[in-house]
């Protein structure tokens, strides 16, 4: 039943149309979220007793930061999922994610050097959760690399998902070293954000901008896959069958 | 026909490619000499004042070895690719991550291991204390054929690629990070006298993990390239 599921929705004529109906009502639901977030960050949540306003940028910092793991997580189990049952589908989600989380690890890191310059003092620290930040991004710089180095897009997509399975089981490896190797050579001298419990009106803004994060991910995942789907399936039938109706 | 067993398929590719080497020694020279010119290009760069040097020769020596490694370790596969002869490998009945996991041996043996006998003089030329030359060349030595396994996975992945040099550095550097802090962080601990055992326990323990887990993508990867 939920392999026939998965194998309907999979099929690329079904997740066409399919996306396209949901592709509005997801953007609705964007705009009207993000409006909220931001309003609910930005005029309602009340100045951090520390940090005055510049705390706000945690809006948009953290929710990215969240988004560039999560993100190469989903594009590992896609592109093994792909790898493994050949569905042609998974590898473009796998490869459809690699750039969007670029994009939001990039959009961490600058961020995160906005925020840390008045926070700080500096515009980098060696702290370990940045340099970890910054070796996903290498991770990602490699995937996008390998993925348009290829010139066969389905052999690139079993490439790229063997790299990100490689990639993710790295993944806490290379956190776990950074952190021990920061607290080792710098110990207190990084002024760590120490976080006092959140107030309750900070809160719920920075969860909405986390969903907010995510259905954004996810439009641009669907938009991305079926632009990728119409270039690969180019001579498919039900193509021909969607011009004919558009005419 | 008789059946080889696995371990005879295994001593037989790494007698293969050790004799290989053997042939075109001159080429074993190469990564020798980079790694010596790179360690030289630091001093010219900084200055010869020797406590800085002897400060930061651990980490000197530390990423010339990772550079001449990530050098050397684009003719992993090469060879065998354009003759042929890893095709046929692949047929074998041996499983290939087995053959593959030789191959890197190999490779380890005649690219890497000579490094460790440079290494000790360039320790002394940036004026390092023999007790810390000592924990250098154990991190090197259980470092380094990491270093030749994480970088096989993306030799293999390139294998195809008409450009696949400065890509390869993209896909493997971030991936050597771990080894580096680790190594790195037994250098440092034995300079101010401290246990090293936490950190080469560490590098025990991905070293082992490395030889377990990386042949099975890097033969994923080779006969992806192959098809």
């Amino acid at each position: 039943m939920f392999m026939r599921f998965i194998y309907k929705f999979s099929s690329p004529p079904y997740f066409y149309a399919i996306s396209g109906k949901l592709l509005p009502w997801l953007s609705a639901l964007f705009f009207v979220l993000l409006a909220y977030g931001l309003y609910g960050g930005l005029v309602i949540a009340p100045a951090d007793y520390q940090q005055g306003d510049s705390f706000r940028i945690i809006y948009v910092h953290v929710p990215a930061a969240w988004m560039s793991m999560f993100i190469y997580v989903v594009m590992a189990v896609s592109g093994g999922i792909g790898l493994v049952w050949r569905i042609k589908l998974a590898e473009i989600v796998s490869i459809g994610s690699a750039s969007v989380g670029a994009s939001f690890t990039f959009l961490a890191l600058v961020t995160g050097s906005l925020w840390g310059k008045p926070m700080w003092g500096a515009w980098w620290v060696w702290d370990a959760r940045l340099t970890s930040e910054l070796v996903l991004l290498f991770l990602y710089l490699g995937v996008i690399g390998l993925y348009n180095g290829i010139e066969d897009k389905r052999t690139a997509s079993r490439a790229v998902a063997i790299l990100a399975l490689v990639g993710v089981v790295n993944i806490p490896i290379i956190h776990y070293s950074v952190e021990w190797w920061n607290t080792l050579h710098q110990g207190a001298t990084v002024t760590k954000l120490d976080k006092p419990s959140i107030h309750i009106d900070m809160l719920i803004p920075l969860l909405v901008m986390a969903g907010v994060f995510k259905i954004y991910y996810f439009i641009v995942l669907l938009l991305r896959s079926r632009n990728e789907l119409l270039e690969r399936e180019s001579n498919g039938k039900w193509i021909d069958e969607l011009l004919e109706k558009v005419n | 026909m008789k059946q080889s067993s696995l371990f005879q398929a295994l001593g037989a590719v790494i007698k293969r490619d050790l004799l290989l080497a053997y042939r075109q020694r001159a080429e074993l020279i190469n990564p020798l000499a980079f790694f010596v010119m790179v360690i030289t290009l630091f001093p010219l760069a900084l200055g010869a004042e020797i406590a800085l040097l002897k400060r930061i020769a651990p980490a000197i020596i530390w990423v010339a070895a990772l550079l001449a490694s990530l050098m050397s370790i684009d003719n992993l596969f090469r060879a065998d690719y354009d003759d042929g002869s890893l095709e046929l490998m692949v047929m074998t009945p041996h499983p290939l991550s087995v053959l593959v996991l030789a191959k890197v041996t190999a490779h380890w043996l005649v690219s890497s291991v000579p490094l460790l006998f440079i290494a000790p003089l360039m320790g002394l030329m940036l004026h390092m204390d023999s007790d810390v030359i000592g924990v250098l060349l154990l991190t090197l030595l259980l470092g380094m054929p990491v270093l030749s396994l994480i970088g096989g996975i993306a030799v293999a992945l390139t294998l195809g690629l008409r450009k696949g040099g400065a890509l390869l550095a993209i896909l493997v550097l971030p991936l050597y990070v771990p080894i580096l802090i680790f190594a790195g962080g037994a250098v440092d601990a034995a300079m101010s006298g401290l246990p090293i055992s936490g950190h080469t326990s560490m590098m025990c323990a991905i070293l082992f993990l490395a030889i377990t887990l990386t042949p099975l993508p890097t033969a994923a990867a080779l006969k992806m390239s192959l098809s």
